[in-house]
């Protein structure tokens, strides 16, 4: 890609972290750290690599975006706004009473781009199977990214998933585990050791590629990589920093469920470079 | 009617860390179990100060179930915390197995519980769980009302042997229920005396109650109010011997109908002494984003809809 492209997707990417923040604040509650630790993985996604209609969120033919851990949906929410499913301001109603932006996805709230509810962690990939299986069946060429949280990784319902998406030959899933080393309690290594990660991948059948997940041009190559594979899932093990874009809290697990004050919204949106 | 006053708000989960630190102290059996959520059970004072009986089990509530279930076998006392929604549903067939039904000494100790967890929305709103839970053969269920009640009630089922299920919560709510107590498993609090109905309330709507009862009293209706903390067993002689004088009963909690302590009331009513009865709780619906307070008010479970089932009772008798 040109120089020209991968400038206009960084400017993406500073525009959705500046949105993630603003509705953080007037929410003053929910998870900012992997909301912000993301944006350069769902800019590409949004406006780079997935097929979608902005203005027909329900087109048959479209990719399929699993959000699983459904507690960084700010991202998502940001990308769905600037990529023209709904209008901007309605950002500012995150979490709000009667807002259709749930502190989690909720599909019943209507809120166009969402496919599932999520939220309780160790389900998305399970989803994707299914809807990969059954694309499959109906012989369609939609693909399905399923986004993955490393602490996620803990759940067992991950790996029963995954047992099956190589058991069904299921190349037309591109799994994304954002590694950024982070949860709750600590760093992974500490609470609850998942390494050797890519032998584990590999041994479930997948094809494993791994990528800086905050960089535009490494994620869109990491994941033509992943397109190209055939008979095998592909997973993504993109190396995150949380809370990326602002020096001051990068790679600190405090901002995992953390938004920004009064005090500390303009400096935040300041620090933001392009 | 009785005066009841508060000095401060805390959360009921609170109660439950300093409960179960004071056990760590006290008792070298009893062991804890988080799921990645120490911070917001309040369990960081036993794990800083016993961290080898603290268990850190990651994000992988089914392991830490079974773990818990193992552990007592030769007589430790695991006390496994997560939220509510992970706590029950997410582990169901664990907690049936190797725990209700082996008949483990596992305290499954359930934050978040209910609508009050607020702008986190749906997904970890659980309002089904004391349903899931009382189902199970063997399973004690206890929902106390306050940091005070929540905190004894952490010690009392150290002394109790078998499977309990403990349902506490995440705002701070006024702490009124005395901080000596006495803890006893089953037996229902009678908070006020009363003639004309009875509210039987569990959990963050015994305070919500309280209020109701303020009111009630200027409308000139006599409220008999009992705290519900143990759902099951339940206290049939309470709720009988009440609701024989007041004839007319209100049950109020932060759950769904189904499921919850209003239909434990209705069915022992049913069976014992049918007695008309009005339901403070949620009806058959998810919860979503909002304040504890909006969601109170918008689903029915506040001080007001206590009231309004109160009068709708009355009118019934
Ligand atoms: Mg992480």
């Amino acid at each position: 890609m040109s120089n020209a492209d991968s400038g206009k997707l960084k400017e993406i990417a500073f525009n959705i972290r500046k949105e993630v923040l603003k509705s953080l604040h007037q929410a003053q509650s929910g998870h900012l750290g992997g909301s912000l630790g993301l944006a350069d993985i769902f800019t590409v996604l949004y406006f780079h690599f997935l097929n979608h209609k902005p203005k027909n969120p329900s087109w048959p033919e479209r990719d399929r975006l699993i959000l699983s851990i459904g507690h960084v949906v700010p991202v998502q929410y940001a990308s769905l706004a600037l990529a023209g499913y709904f209008p901007k301001e309605e950002l500012y109603t995150l979490r709000k009473l009667g807002s259709r932006l749930q502190g989690h996805p909720g599909k019943s709230h209507g809120l166009p781009g969402i496919e599932l509810s999520s939220g309780s962690l160790g389900q998305g990939l399970s989803i994707a199977v299914g809807m990969a299986i059954a694309a499959k069946a109906d012989k369609k060429a939609h693909r399905i990214v399923s986004i993955h949280g490393d602490g996620e990784l803990q759940e067992g319902s991950i790996w029963e998933a995954a047992m099956s998406a190589s058991h069904y030959k299921l190349d037309n899933i591109i799994a994304i585990v954002d590694r950024n080393h982070k949860q709750i309690d600590g760093d992974t290594k500490s609470v609850m050791q998942i390494e050797p990660l890519t032998d584990k991948w590999k041994a479930f059948g997948w094809n494993v590629l791994m990528c800086d997940g905050n960089s535009i041009e490494d994620i869109i190559i990491t994941l033509q990589n992943a397109d190209k594979c055939k008979d095998k899932p592909s997973v993504v093990i993109a190396e995150t920093k949380m809370s990326k874009g602002i020096k001051e809290i990068e790679d600190n697990h405090q901002w995992h469920g953390k938004v920004p004050g009064d005090d500390e919204i303009e400096k935040f949106i300041h620090a933001l470079t392009k | 009617m009785k005066k009841f006053e508060y000095t401060e708000k805390k959360d009921t989960r609170s109660g439950f860390g300093d409960g179960l630190y004071e056990l760590g102290k006290k008792n070298p059996d009893v062991v804890a179990l988080c799921a990645d959520l120490t911070g917001s059970l309040k369990m960081n004072a036993f794990a800083n100060e016993f961290p080898e009986r603290f268990i850190q089990s990651g994000i992988a509530e089914a392991n830490m179930m079974g773990a818990a279930a193992g552990m007592t076998i030769g007589g430790k006392i695991p006390f496994a915390g997560t939220f509510a929604g992970f706590a029950t549903g997410r582990v169901y067939d664990q907690i049936r197995q190797s725990i209700a039904y082996s008949n483990k000494n596992v305290k499954i100790c359930a934050s978040h519980a209910g609508i009050t967890l607020g702008e986190d929305g749906a997904t970890h709103q659980i309002m089904e769980d004391i349903g899931l839970m009382k189902m199970l053969p063997n399973m004690t269920v206890i929902n106390p009302c306050d940091y005070n009640q929540t905190k004894a009630a952490t010690k009392a089922i150290a002394d109790y042997m078998g499977p309990v299920y403990l349902r506490f919560g995440r705002p701070a709510i006024p702490v009124f229920t005395p901080a000596d107590q006495k803890f006893e498993i089953g037996k229902a609090v009678q908070l006020t005396e009363g003639s004309d109905l009875t509210i039987f309330a569990t959990g963050h709507l015994v305070w919500e109650s309280i209020l109701a009862c303020q009111v009630l009293e200027k409308k000139g209706i006599s409220v008999e109010l009992i705290n519900i903390h143990t759902i099951k067993p339940l206290d049939k002689n309470a709720v009988l011997q009440s609701v024989a004088k007041t004839k007319a009963v209100v049950t109020a909690e932060e759950h769904m109908m189904n499921g919850g302590l209003g239909d434990s009331i209705a069915q022992l009513l049913a069976l014992e002494n049918p007695t008309p009865v009005e339901m403070v709780a949620v009806d058959d619906t998810f919860g979503e984003s909002g304040t504890p307070a909006q969601l109170m008010e918008k689903y029915g479970v506040d001080s007001k809809s206590v009231v309004a089932a109160a009068e709708r009772v009355l009118k019934r008798k």
